[in-house]
């Protein structure tokens, strides 16, 4: 397959949040040793809740922005949930224990030290923000690897399909963002974790071809159940800052998952729903189960009726890779 | 005499809940030794420690003000070992001078298919992070690792 064949990564950038590339990025921030945990990982998945899904359109709830989105009835989709991988966790650690230990040199009296912190304009914030805006691009950067390989897949196998992205929303991330605040513009920095934008319609930061309708909003359901694509809403700006959750979030630990299912039986399980589960580890799949995770259509209600977002679709998986 | 009870028989290392997280907790009648343990609860996280050859060994060193953030920095040191070298461990050696933390671990390349790795260790958290001594004298270290 000669690579330079596929122009589709050009046509990404627009439906890539910040345009693929976060802005104030400071890679000289990220120390060589998160670089170096981050060098073989590249192009992967990672474990815990992450995974790649090819899934069904099921059902739709609006035609219109589906048919904006690019998506119909019955229509296959291909999600992928992963992130910054070592690189974000090394980032993170090593800010840790800088912001705990300079506290006190800020005057800032920690309560609990996991509330590390430092003034935003201190040497250390500006670093931390510098290395959490590249944290970020290697994120994107990662996903847009997992979709050409995907890409290539698909190449092999149906190279009669068109895999064209509808959207790369990121999670777990601090923007620079203008909101209303008692009737003025105002300049904040969002924190969103477990939580992604989701912005309403005709807002400047969505693509143009999408802004009609609003920002796509990604959440997905466990690998027994459903994801859903819904869209921002412009109620959501003045509720929750543009925002929407990210997921469904777990009702249980990791630990508690693995005491209650196993792997096999779960892999069996979804099976007999014609849905095909790969994971190198079967007690990956376990901590993984289906039950150990709120109902996402419930979930996902309540960000609707909260006026947070709108459901547009719910997709139902067919094949789930873990990583 | 009457052979102990297997409750009654100290466990050397431990997991306890944490929301979507996992606790991990070391015991022993040194801090060195808790700190040991803790090592080994973070490797259970993964697989079981039984699991793991100690074939091939690897130096830590780690500095930090205080006890609390020197036993964050060994189970993150132990991450970025097993990440960057793609192995797990199973023994551990530690010693401390002063504030730093001098340590070798042993353990073997991670094999998936055998090794069945559970999740994979985000990193150490200050999240219910304690080292302290209980009412008997054993140094309990723990703190909540990101899975």
């Amino acid at each position: 397959m000669d690579l330079n064949q596929l122009k589709r990564p050009h046509e990404d950038l627009e439906f890539i949040e910040e345009q693929g590339c976060m802005a104030g990025a400071k890679p000289d921030c990220v120390s060589d040793y998160a670089k170096k945990r981050q060098q073989d990982e590249m192009g992967t998945l990672g474990s815990g809740n992450h995974y790649l899904e090819a899934q069904q359109v099921v059902q739709l709830f609006d035609t219109a922005a589906a048919s904006v989105f690019g998506f119909r009835g019955g229509d296959l989709v291909v999600s992928i949930h992963c992130g910054s991988r070592g690189l974000g966790h090394q980032i993170g650690t090593e800010f840790l224990k800088s912001m705990a230990i300079s506290a006190a040199r800020y005057h800032i009296e920690l309560p609990d030290r996991e509330l590390a912190s430092a003034p935003i304009n201190s040497e250390v914030g500006q670093a931390y923000l510098g290395a959490m805006r590249a944290g970020i691009n290697c994120a994107l950067a990662n996903r847009q690897i997992v979709t050409h390989l995907v890409r290539l897949v698909f190449a092999d196998f149906l190279p009669q399909a068109t895999l064209s992205l509808l959207y790369d929303v990121s999670h777990n991330t601090c923007k620079v963002e203008e909101h209303v605040i008692d009737g003025m513009p105002t300049r904040l920095f969002v924190h969103r974790k477990g939580a992604t934008r989701a912005f309403g319609p005709a807002h400047p930061d969505i693509p143009p071809s999408l802004r009609s309708v609003g920002q796509p909003v990604l959440i997905g359901g466990t690998m027994g159940t459903a994801s859903y694509v819904l869209v921002g809403m412009k109620e959501s700006m003045s509720l929750a800052f543009g925002s929407a959750c990210h997921g469904a979030g777990r009702s249980m630990s990791q630990h508690q998952a693995l005491k209650q299912w196993h792997g096999r039986d779960v892999v069996k399980e979804v099976a007999t729903r014609g849905i095909l589960i790969r994971s190198p580890s079967l007690r990956r799949v376990a901590e993984a189960a289906p039950g150990a995770y709120k109902d996402v259509s419930e979930v996902v209600d309540a960000a609707d009726e909260a006026n947070l977002a709108r459901k547009v679709a719910r997709l139902e998986p067919l094949v789930c890779v873990k990583g | 005499m009457q052979p102990l009870r297997p409750e009654t028989v100290p466990r050397s290392w431990e997991h306890f809940p944490h929301q979507a997280d996992i606790g991990v907790r070391g015991i022993g009648a040194t801090k060195e030794t808790a700190f040991e343990r803790a090592a080994q609860a973070l490797t259970a996280v993964i697989t079981d420690p039984e699991s793991v050859a100690p074939t091939q060994s690897v130096p830590i060193v780690c500095e930090a003000p205080d006890d609390e953030l020197l036993l964050v920095d060994w189970l993150n040191a132990l991450v970025y070992e097993m990440a960057t070298r793609k192995m797990l461990f199973s023994r551990f050696n530690v010693h401390f001078n002063d504030h730093s933390l001098h340590a070798t671990a042993w353990g073997e390349p991670i094999e998936v298919a055998r090794h069945q790795p559970a999740v994979e260790v985000k990193g150490a958290t200050y999240t219910e992070l304690s080292v302290k001594q209980d009412e008997r004298g054993r140094w309990v270290v723990q703190c909540v690792v990101d899975v």
